[in-house]
């Protein structure tokens, strides 16, 4: 190993790393909160003072796929044997499931208009990204600012005319008008970063396709799409992060037909009081997925949340 | 790179170009861009003219019976002449300022720690970077009972370091605390972000200028303030400029906190902005409210922007 | 298979042809949606609604939102010309705007036809729920859930020896229910930071919430017993001197002193189910709350079996009042399955499942059910339910209730917990918010 003038002390690297990792158990300790409280019972999750140990249980779960309602007198005194052991586990709470809940549509409805709205701003961000990085396209800088300047609007001011115009089409509370909606929002993040990445392949490998006798639309989906795919997934990863974790337009455009987990996870209320091993199962089993993503992406993280200004 | 396409047309001999089969260049840049630009449009630059039309109406979206008059200015007097305007203003002022400060000082000390370069530092980089990805109304509602002084648990980790009784102050509650509660969740949130650019920052920094600066016998000290900081300056203001703007719009995560209180302590410019708009329905008044808050992010923005390219320039 | 393919057709021609005339015969199912608020008598309708399935042959899906977020989504769908909810049991509050944006279906001639008669329901329900404008017989809902706030408290605390002995020392008078909020409010400092088996207790859980509507829910039991008017009673809309009374000022001083004096700290922001919370976590002696709630007290092991007790809002200088809740049924303008709709409106009027809905969890209105012989007796809450319905006042039901909602919510938050300015302030300050919204409305 050769000396370095830059090269940190040993020391150093120590003192670094101990403060590093203090901030981020720290960091990490109310996402834990979350995931454990997930797996505490209604009594212990509104324990005072708040339980570290504790006993685990699903119940929160099951309260978070399922509707209850008080048993009636008549119906503690029939005999449970039979019972599924859900049903078991939430009569012990004097309750008796009468239904699912809505939590599983809210999260099918954020997989739909998340994937929808991201596979649209791919196809059509990376054909525009593509023009504006290898053709003459006039007034190109204002219309990339223009592109990028729609995301600098607050969500709540752009809501009240989207509201007006959704309600005149019919879009209010459809998949149809969020996937819409958030095709439009995440054209910005996709046209940016793939016009970046778009810019890296040398136009030297589509001349010599040209050269070949390629179309000009061949040259673009046989060389420079594969060169680009990386980029592009992981453009489209943050389209599906964006439109998973929103909230605004979610919940002054959305209720009962098209809405997502987001606005929905705060509101979910058990049998009396808010049921908050039901909500942090709920918030866990949202944000694990997007936890994943962040670990695969992490190379690109940096581009993909400066809009690529920070190409690192 | 702005003429890209130039240099493919200098760089295409004429023959070749001549030979490129299928649409014109022209025609095919059309069909890529005009869907996205169509789409942009409709949903941003149509709706923006909406709301300046609207915002000189007394439109109310739950009075479908009441006849819409122009009232010129009177909605923009109204709210510029309106204390409840300026404080939430002031709220919002007391959150951007602090958040920023706290981010880019906390930000750019873990990135300096990280460039140390200790071993695991790329997973511990990922762990830190977690709070940054969720949902802020999943976990804006979450820190809500976080909060909470006898079952939370934020309290008790405070007490257990400072020796307060948890239940001596309430975060969301005391009127000295509730605009710290929504910055110290905020700060939470969004410091990896700032430090994921100066961890880019500081690593653009070519070695051979610190050791330049080592063959000058410069104190490091000195390297610091005269090679690190310039340097990771213009990246540092790009990060300003990112987190001004999404805390401009802050919304999702202050609502779910503290729906604005106590009082008007919390209430954002946008949540003030919501209540008018969707539950008051003043849908005239609330699109003066929005132009408003149109022209002051364009205007600050872009007096930011060309301060950062000044330093950019340098 | 050809057959089943002219079946098909058959029934496709006749669907097109009954939705083209935009009558729905009796004996053709729909898929009814109820909107209503996410809470336990929510899902006590569930299990209700079966019967009426049973019955109908008409299938319910159920659109249940929490209270914090009721208002904001249900104005927005109805605003938005949504079509999710066939049935709505709307706020109380809401019934000015839907009647006059047309948002819901007038009543009066179904009630008419199927011979519903508004005399059968307690007066203060039918005013409160179903008519628009108040006190004329135009009918936009039928009342479906009465509710009021009240008060709950540990029996079992208060039952204490040492506790009263205590106490009697003290304020020279025993522990027991309070007959004035003055004594509510001593009852409440009485147990403010007190250790009962082990734990810091405190006094009271109390409405205090920003968000949506919490702190006027609460503030209001406060100043309408001290004197607090809406409006001048001669002079509609006239509000100096009646909303900004001394009386009124006395009321909101009281209601602070209340937050200070025995609330539980940081108890700056709650409402119904953070009140639940605290008092099932033997947190408070009392809680104020809705009486939904009342059923789920005596079923939760912890409060329930005899150890909760149960008392309507206690009076004060100026009379003894409590603040309405509850709703009316409602069928949505908008919906397309208005006669499958009616059909359970018409259902849910009898006599029979009144009762039922009663026995099942439910708060009727209706007066058969709630002066039977034995209703004191049928829960331990009844006969406090019965003496707090009637002293119901309830809040503005103006088109424009939200827009003097949001300042009354601002106003009072602001002295009460944030404590900045004085009670007169705030309330001067109400005066000039609400004269603005009347003028506003061209009602000034």
């Amino acid at each position: 190993m050769s000396f370095s003038v830059t090269e940190p002390s040993h020391g150093q690297k120590w003192f670094a790393g101990i403060l590093v990792v203090g901030y981020a158990l720290i960091t990490l300790l109310p996402l834990l909160w979350i995931v454990a409280t997930g797996f505490k019972s209604g009594p212990d999750s509104i324990a005072y003072p708040p339980k570290i140990a504790f006993e685990p249980t699903v119940e929160g779960y099951v309260n978070l796929f399922t509707t209850q309602t008080r048993l009636s007198n008549e119906a503690k005194a029939e005999p449970v044997d039979d019972l599924p052991w859900y049903e078991q586990l939430v009569r012990e709470r004097g309750n008796t499931i009468v239904g699912t809940s809505r939590y599983s549509e809210r999260f099918f409805n954020s997989i739909i208009i998340g994937f929808g709205s991201t596979f649209f701003a791919i196809v059509l961000g990376t054909a525009a990204a593509y023009a504006f990085s290898r053709f003459k396209v006039p007034l190109k800088d204002d219309l990339l600012f223009f592109i990028l300047s729609t995301r600098m609007m607050p969500p709540i001011a752009v809501a009240i005319p989207i509201f007006l115009m959704f309600r005149n089409l019919g879009l209010s509370d459809t998949h149809a008008g969020m996937i819409l909606l958030y095709t439009a929002v995440n054209l910005s993040l996709s046209v940016w970063l793939i016009n970046g990445f778009i810019d890296e392949i040398p136009i030297e490998y589509e001349e010599a396709a040209l050269i070949d006798g390629y179309t000009r639309f061949q040259a673009f989906y046989k060389v420079v799409l594969p060169q680009a795919a990386t980029g592009i997934a992981s453009t489209a990863i943050f389209c599906l992060i964006f439109a998973w974790n929103e909230y605004a337009f979610a919940v002054l455009l959305t209720s009962g037909t098209a809405q997502t987990a987001p606005p929905f996870i705060p509101t979910i209320i058990g049998v009396g009081g808010q049921d908050w091993p039901a909500v942090a199962a709920g918030a866990t089993i949202f944000l694990v997925p997007v936890m994943v993503f962040t670990i695969l992406l992490r190379k690109h993280l940096l581009r993909g949340i400066t809009f690529g200004a920070v190409r690192k | 790179m702005d003429n890209v396409a130039d240099k493919v047309a200098s760089a295409t001999p004429p023959s070749i170009a001549h030979r490129v089969k299928g649409l014109s260049d022209r025609a095919i840049a059309w069909i890529f861009v005009a869907p996205t630009i169509f789409i942009l449009l409709a949903i941003n630059i149509f709706p923006l003219i909406w709301t300046v039309y609207l915002s000189f109406t007394n439109y109310a979206v739950n009075r479908p019976n009441r006849e819409v008059k122009f009232i010129g200015l009177r909605n923009y007097e109204r709210i510029l002449g309106d204390a409840d305007t300026w404080a939430t203003m002031q709220a919002t002022a007391h959150f951007l300022i602090w958040t920023i400060v706290l981010q880019v000082l906390i930000g750019f000390t873990l990135a300096y720690l990280i460039n140390k370069k200790f071993k695991g530092n790329d997973l511990w980089t990922t762990i830190i970077v977690f709070p940054m990805m969720l949902s802020p109304a999943v976990v804006g509602n979450f820190w809500t009972f976080l909060y909470q002084p006898q079952i939370g648990l934020f309290n008790y980790v405070i007490s257990f370091v400072t020796g307060a009784d948890p239940s001596s102050f309430s975060m969301i509650g005391d009127i000295a605390l509730a605009p710290w509660a929504i910055v110290i969740v905020d700060t939470w949130m969004w410091t990896p972000f700032v430090m994921l650019i100066c961890l880019a920052g500081l690593r653009s920094i070519p070695d051979s200028i610190y050791e330049a600066a080592e063959c000058d016998r410069a104190s490091k000290w000195r390297q610091f303030w005269t090679i690190t900081i310039p340097m990771v300056l213009p990246f540092l203001m790009l990060a300003v400029l990112f987190r001004g703007i999404e805390n401009f719009k802050m919304f999702d995560l202050v609502v779910q906190l503290t729906g604005g209180g106590p009082g008007n302590l919390t209430t954002l410019t946008s949540i003030d902005l919501k209540r008018e708009a969707f539950e008051k329905w003043r849908t005239g008044f609330a699109s003066a409210y929005a132009v408003i808050l149109f022209v002051t992010v364009f205007g600050l923005a872009s007096i930011y922007v060309k301060a950062l390219n000044r330093v950019k320039q340098r | 298979m050809k057959s089943k393919f002219l079946n098909l057709v058959a029934a496709t021609g006749l669907l097109a042809s009954a939705s083209m005339f935009g009558g729905v015969s009796a004996a053709q199912s729909a898929d009814l949606t109820l909107c209503w608020a996410a809470w336990d008598p929510a899902n006590a309708l569930v299990e209700l609604s079966k019967e009426f399935e049973a019955q109908s042959g008409h299938s319910m899906s159920f659109e249940f939102v929490p209270w914090p977020n009721f208002a904001d989504r249900m104005l927005n769908e109805l605003n938005s010309g949504g079509k999710l909810c066939d049935l709505l049991i709307g706020d109380s509050q809401w019934i000015g705007g839907a009647a006059e944006n047309g948002q819901y279906v007038k009543l009066n001639d179904f009630f008419d036809k199927e011979g519903i008669s508004m005399d059968d329901f307690l007066a203060a329900t039918v005013t409160g729920y179903a008519e628009w404008p108040k006190n004329t017989p135009n009918y936009y809902a039928l009342p479906a859930y009465a509710d009021v706030v009240g008060w709950t408290y540990r029996k079992d605390w208060f039952e204490r020896p040492e506790i009263q002995a205590e106490f009697k020392e003290k304020y020279g008078r025993d522990l027991g229910v309070p007959a004035t909020l003055e004594e509510l409010q001593q009852i409440g400092e009485f147990f403010q930071g007190r250790e009962i088996d082990g734990k810091t207790v405190y006094g009271a859980a109390i409405y205090t919430e920003r968000g949506s509507e919490g702190i006027t829910m609460g503030v209001t039991n406060a100043l309408y017993n001290y004197g607090f008017l809406y409006e001048d009673p001669e002079n509609p809309y006239e509000l100096e001197g009646f909303v900004n009374s001394d009386a009124a000022i006395a009321g909101l001083e009281f209601y602070k002193k209340l937050y200070e004096t025995s609330t539980p700290p940081g108890a700056s922001d709650a409402y119904m189910s953070a009140n639940i919370d605290a008092y099932k976590s033997g947190q408070v002696a009392m809680q104020m709350n809705f009486a939904f709630i009342w059923p789920g007290v005596e079923a939760d092991p912890n409060t329930g079996g005899g150890k909760s007790g149960y008392f309507a809002n206690p009076a004060g200088p100026a009379g003894q009042f409590a603040q309405l809740g509850g709703q009316g049924i409602s069928v949505v303008a908008n919906s397309d399955n208005k006669d499958a709709a009616l059909e359970y409106i018409k259902w849910f009027a009898q006599q029979e499942v009144q009762q039922k809905w009663w026995d099942v969890g439910g708060a009727p209105a209706m007066k058969a059910v709630l002066e039977a012989p034995g209703f004191n007796d049928s829960q331990p809450f009844a006969k406090t339910f019965l003496d707090s319905m009637a002293i119901v006042k309830d809040f503005w039901a103006e088109p424009a209730y939200a827009s003097l909602l949001l300042p009354m919510q601002e106003r009072v938050h602001n002295y009460v917990v944030a404590g900045q300015g004085s009670a007169k302030d705030a309330l001067d300050g109400l005066v000039k918010d609400w004269d603005e919204v009347f003028e506003d409305e061209g009602k000034k």
